[in-house]
């Protein structure tokens, strides 16, 4: 359809009226310009906000115990309720949906008082006793050594993983880390790993300044028997934990003599309903944007579509000649059709480039300039791209289709007499 | 070559009917040019038209060429218009924005002729017309003379049985009009069969036969001593 004769007819048509040609394919070039750059911005707001959520699996929900609301069974409310690792195992057992569930202890904080000690350097880090598979909850990059394993927990080794910060507060540089012994509240803990979270925001210090120790360890090296403080629950993919949470609740309401209505005993932070109302809401903002753009690029189209129609009219004794000497409908259709159709492509694709370097601009500056709140890289993904180009398409076959049919509606008889 | 019985055309705009053709017989053979004279008015321009099949008679029989022409869709009359016939018209109806070798190319591009072929045929038909020094000049950058060179060149590129030329002298001058028909001799002298329509009598008289049309019928068809362009320029 595309061959290179085609073409020539095409460019040359086009050529003919440069200003008017180029003054058409503005109309397109804005309007794609527009949509692609309400999009990229919606999505700048989108990776902003939804940063804030760090990198945590999204599919999870943390729970931790509260005071119980409502008296049950003789026991007065206000009881305080207390996790234990036995309340861990029974969840797992009872609800094979869900993928991890980790049973999590601190202890200590990030500028609280130093806790850590290493030679004649201390530092007050936050210091938490997990479970191997905290790791794929919330990814980090091991960059030395590795992270808890199994074996570290039903040894109850004394070993650590430590974070950038906790490396710069307690080590000198080029001092090595790995096989070193830093000492956590009077207990001597070797360091087997490092690890650094990228892609965080809020909690990005904090993160830093983190000890992960094993689970049994730390209940046994810091006295906490089979207590569990909170627990970081991710569902299987494909099931949702928003559905599956009040199951756990049940669990443990009921392994605990809490009133069965009583929800503010147990606290949770639905991670995926959190970030479900978010995401719906930039979904909202992002369909705006579509809507929005796509009647910006309809005024471009039906720019185009008015040209063609003023080309037809001003080439039909052209369109008469070009039948005379032997254009089947057909052929002058198609022609008028791909004429409409390239000059919205290039223009759209002129758009589509222009917006990219906006955004690439935007980029460029907030980088220089750091973090801006609720902002962070705007930018199109490939589909986007695709749904524009798509769009562009059916567009120029719309713009496009009303002139060629005008075009051979006319008798060539006639169209030749037209002067 | 052509032959058509009882052609009749009438136009209705609104409720009037003007009868156009009323029943139009003649055939033409095979290497002959013609010339079909008459007032405006007297149907030269219909008859031309129904003979190029860019309008349809509404009674009577026409074959070109054996092939009887009639019921035609759109997509087949331009098939036998690439085919059979070459135009020229009275303004030369060149593409403004197609130089001089691409407008004599373009029947080819509709024959589905590659385009080295293309412009290859296209040069040589333009030399044989005397302007291969201009075959990269615009219609624009043309005289009246040239251009209508270059129409009937574009004419003969697609190899047509026939030409059929719509008053081809029409918005020349007297000397510019005599090379033009210099040009259509030597065409029909090597053997192609042309019709030209014309009300100029002194060109009516370089053609070898002048069918005479008045109100819708031949009054008058007879062979003529052909007078040679050449003589005049």
């Amino acid at each position: 359809m595309f061959n290179k004769d085609r073409w020539d007819e095409i460019l040359e048509a086009l050529n003919a009226n440069k200003v008017r040609t180029a003054l058409t394919a503005f109309g397109v070039f804005w309007g794609i310009t527009i949509l692609v750059l309400l999009l990229a911005l919606t999505n700048g707001l989108r990776n902003g906000v939804t940063s804030d959520f760090g990198n945590f699996a999204t599919n999870s929900m943390f729970m931790w115990s509260q005071r119980t609301s409502i008296s049950y069974k003789g026991i007065p409310k206000g009881k305080r309720l207390q996790y234990k690792i036995s309340d861990v195992e029974a969840i797992r057992a009872e609800i094979p949906e869900l993928k991890y569930i980790s049973p999590r202890n601190s202890l200590g904080g990030y500028q609280g008082a130093n806790n850590v000690i290493r030679g004649t350097k201390t530092g007050a880090f936050q210091i938490y006793g997990d479970y191997p598979e905290f790791i794929k909850q919330k990814p980090m990059d091991i960059l030395e050594g590795r992270f808890l394993s199994y074996s570290d927990i039903n040894a109850k080794r004394k070993i650590c993983v430590i974070g950038p910060d906790v490396v710069k507060g307690l080590y000198d540089k080029d001092e090595e880390v790995i096989g070193s012994y830093i000492k956590i509240n009077g207990v001597n803990f070797k360091v087997v790993g490092t690890f650094k979270i990228t892609n965080s925001q809020g909690d990005s210090e904090e993160e830093a300044n983190t000890v992960f120790i094993p689970f049994t360890t730390f209940n046994q090296a810091f006295n906490y028997g089979d207590r569990v403080s909170w627990m970081a629950i991710t569902a299987k993919d494909g099931f949702s934990i928003t559905s599956i949470k009040e199951r756990v609740f049940d669990i443990i309401k009921s392994r605990k003599n809490v009133h069965p209505d009583d929800d503010r005993a147990i606290g949770h932070f639905d991670r995926a309903e959190a970030f479900g109302r978010i995401n719906g809401l930039f979904n909202i903002l992002a369909i705006v944007g579509y809507f929005v753009g796509i009647l910006i690029l309809a005024s471009g189209v039906i720019g185009i579509n008015n040209i063609m129609l003023i080309v037809v009219k001003e080439r039909t004794k052209e369109i008469g000649v070009r039948r005379a000497l032997g254009a089947t409908p057909w052929m002058i259709k198609g022609q008028i059709l791909q004429e409409s159709l390239i000059l919205t492509i290039l223009s759209g694709m002129l758009g589509v480039a222009f917006a990219a370097f906006v955004i690439w601009g935007m980029n460029s500056v907030l980088d220089s300039v750091g973090p801006v709140e609720n902002f962070a890289n705007p930018s199109v993904s490939m589909t986007v791209v695709i749904v524009a180009l798509t769009i562009l398409v059916l567009a120029g076959v719309l713009a496009g289709l009303i002139p060629a049919n005008r075009a051979t509606k006319m008798k060539p008889v006639d169209a030749l007499r037209i002067e | 070559m052509i032959q058509i019985k009882d052609l009749h055309k009438s136009y209705h705009m609104g409720s009037n009917s003007l009868h156009v053709l009323k029943g139009i017989n003649f055939n033409v053979k095979e290497g002959e040019l013609v010339s079909i004279m008459g007032s405006s008015g007297s149907g030269k321009s219909t008859l031309l038209n129904i003979l190029g099949m860019l309008d349809e008679a509404d009674r009577g029989s026409y074959v070109l060429d054996g092939v009887p022409i009639k019921n035609l869709n759109e997509k087949i009359a331009a098939k036998y218009r690439n085919e059979f016939l070459g135009f020229i018209f009275q303004s030369f109806n060149l593409i403004n924005y197609k130089t001089a070798v691409d407008n004599v190319a373009l029947p080819m591009f509709y024959k589905g002729i590659n385009r080295k072929e293309r412009v290859e045929k296209a040069r040589h038909y333009l030399e044989k017309v005397g302007l291969a020094d201009w075959s990269h000049h615009l219609p624009s950058e043309l005289s009246g003379g040239q251009k209508q060179r270059v129409a009937i060149a574009r004419a003969l590129a697609s190899e047509p049985k026939v030409l059929l030329a719509d008053e081809p002298t029409g918005a020349l001058d007297t000397k510019t009009s005599y090379e033009v028909m210099d040009l259509i001799q030597g065409i029909n002298d090597e053997g192609k069969t042309i019709l030209v329509v014309t009300h100029e009598e002194d060109i009516a008289h370089m053609t070898k036969r002048i069918v005479n049309l008045k109100d819708g019928v031949i009054i008058d068809d007879s062979p003529v001593e052909q007078v040679r362009a050449k003589q005049h320029v």
